[in-house]
């Protein structure tokens, strides 16, 4: 009853204020969209390497009116480092009966573009049917044909994005708590202190729970984020994120004074965090500071359900991750309390 | 939740030497009191004499160093008694985002169960400390006497048996002062036990006992008459210097 009181109230305030509640909701799908726009922006000039390739072909290709194709003369041991290095964005191979395009396979709207343009070439200097005797080999340098930058980004940026906002607004919410004295008045009633801790998890659980959604439903349905797995396993993996970040919010808002100095949290917590959470390829021991940081678990467990769409088995170590550290966390919260009240 | 039945003991608040210190700042220095059920006590000294910490001890939210806290026979912290004490803060403790009706419910519905009774014991409060009128305004277009009156109301709302007051008239209308020291006296009559500090000296003439407090320590204690004689003065701000004179004379000669 207790517990209820206190996750109502938080509802109600977050509801009267509308400017936290549009940060929580829209500001995370301002910035996906954002960087789905950086990621996602087509490049209108291309640079094919040519192995071999009939001299019409060419000639269409550099013909095209829509995009600008520059020609590359390449040698075939050199196909993989001019790849990887991105002067050339694909290479066409058509010395044997078949087609071969290699391509660096990171970005599918520059792949999938790039193929179509090769194939037309193809098909209008052989003046047959594309069945006949054209037949394509692709070689993808990395990814697969569907993977684009955004996708791997977007699936893992949800998670990081959940994690900072609660984080921050958790955090705060519970120090002004701390600092305008109604924590005070609460611990001075009957509330038991696990009672205040759940009534806040609760109550941001909720809000936690529509933010997830409403991230979730753009990213999928609006950007066109592939989503292959179970999608409650996905707002599973983000409710304990949101959770997990509620109890160090509140955790640390114990050792800040102001709203400011949550705010200076963000380098020393939630960056570190963006870049060993696997976003970015980083080698050697340095990684290794990853495997202590939950948006690492969070990132794993998103690549598992929505890219390769595994089930609940390959994400249980990251959901038992989640479940022990969250009540550690709960746990220490309580013994924070009790420096206030012993009981 | 007024209990007359259990009066095995007629002592309301006892305050076995209690010390308290933040580092090496003393703040309360063996402190030990006995307020009787039923009477309006007050605290009475300047800021920064340890009033406040005293009353949190009081509370249950600050833990004493040593000494022993009772409340109703029962040693603070501890669950069934809190149920039966109203504490109010020095600031007043409140949701700045939510309305004062939403607020009053909020805290209602940490004693009060029922929706219907708690709903007619906020408009009992808000009548009260007259802000029936403003239940639906945000607390943050709230004046500052207005917060503290929305801040009692709150204490008030589930009738407890005990109601510690930390300087609770702080801002508010005269006229109203008078209203809210009628009602603290009817409370009394009732059987209430309400302890409640002041740093100004005119409003201890509306307590049963007090006790004097500077520098974390007790200076003197008794009701306001035998105060007033024992300095030989005529106003309690005289009596008050008597007695800081006296112990920080008391306290030269010890050191000698």
């Amino acid at each position: 009853m207790r517990i209820k009181a206190i996750t109502k109230r938080i509802i109600l305030q977050m509801f009267h204020d509308k400017r936290t509640l549009a940060l929580i909701l829209f500001a995370p799908i301002l910035v996906l969209t954002l960087i789905y726009f950086i990621l996602n922006s087509e490049n209108k000039e291309y640079t094919i390497g040519i192995i071999q390739a009939p001299e019409g072909v060419v000639q269409t290709l550099q013909d095209q009116t829509d995009y600008t194709i520059n020609i590359k003369e390449i040698a075939p041991d050199a196909i993989e480092n001019a790849l990887n290095e991105e002067t050339i964005d694909a290479a066409i191979d058509a010395s044997s009966d078949s087609v071969t395009l290699y391509l660096l396979g990171v970005d599918s709207s520059v792949s999938s573009r790039i193929q179509q343009l090769v194939k037309r070439a193809f098909e209008q200097q052989v003046q047959a049917p594309a069945s006949h005797s054209m037949h394509f080999e692709i070689h993808y340098e990395v990814g697969d044909a569907t993977s684009s930058l955004f996708d791997k980004f977007g699936t893992q940026l949800i998670g990081i994005i959940v994690y900072f906002f609660v984080f921050l607004i958790a955090g705060i919410q519970f120090l002004s708590e701390r600092t305008s004295g109604t924590l005070e008045k609460l611990l001075s009633t009957p509330m038991r202190r696990y009672e205040i801790i759940m009534g806040y998890l609760a109550g941001f659980g909720i809000i936690a729970i529509l933010q997830s959604s409403l991230i979730t439903f753009f990213v999928v349905y609006v950007l066109g984020l592939p989503s292959h797995g179970n999608i409650w396993l996905v707002l599973l993996i983000t409710l304990l994120t949101a959770i997990h970040a509620l109890s160090l919010g509140i955790l640390l808002s114990t050792i800040a004074n102001s709203e400011f100095q949550m705010v200076q949290f963000i380098p020393i917590i939630i960056l570190p965090q963006i870049f060993l959470c696997g976003l970015f390829q980083i080698s050697g021991l340095f990684s290794k500071f990853g495997y202590i940081m939950p948006l690492h678990y969070t990132s794993h467990a998103m690549i598992e359900v929505m890219m390769k769409g595994n089930g609940l088995s390959s994400i249980k170590f990251d959901l038992l991750y989640f479940t022990v550290s969250l009540l550690f966390f709960i746990w220490l919260n309580m013994q924070l309390l009790k420096k206030q009240r012993k009981l | 939740m007024i209990n007359n039945s259990s009066t095995s003991s007629t002592s309301g608040i006892t305050i076995e030497s209690v010390k308290k210190s933040f580092g090496r700042k003393t703040i309360l220095s063996d402190i030990s009191l006995n307020i009787g059920r039923g009477m309006i006590y007050g605290l009475l000294g300047p800021s920064g004499c340890g009033k406040s910490t005293l009353v949190k001890m009081i509370a249950g939210i600050s833990n004493p160093d040593c000494g022993r806290i009772t409340i109703l026979g029962k040693e603070m912290p501890d669950f069934s008694c809190m149920q039966q004490v109203g504490y109010m803060a020095q600031s007043a403790a409140l949701y700045p985002t939510l309305s004062a009706y939403e607020n009053l419910d909020f805290f209602g519905s940490l004693y009060i169960p029922s929706r219907s009774l708690r709903k007619e014991r906020i408009h009992e409060v808000a009548s009260l400390v007259n802000l029936t009128a403003d239940l639906k305004k945000p607390i943050s277009a709230f004046s500052g006497g207005m917060k503290q009156r929305l801040s009692l109301a709150i204490t008030l709302l589930p009738k407890p048996a005990v109601l510690l007051l930390d300087e609770p008239t702080v801002g508010i209308d005269p006229l109203l002062r008078q209203a809210i020291w009628k009602q603290l006296r009817l409370l009394r009559d009732e059987g209430v036990t309400i302890l409640v500090t002041t740093h100004v000296m005119d409003e201890v003439n509306q307590c049963d006992e007090l006790t004097m407090l500077r520098e974390g320590s007790i200076l003197i204690s008794g009701s306001v008459k035998s105060i007033i004689i024992a300095a030989g003065t005529t106003t309690m701000e005289e009596a008050f210097v008597h007695f800081s004179e006296k112990q920080e004379n008391g306290g030269y000669s010890y050191a000698n």
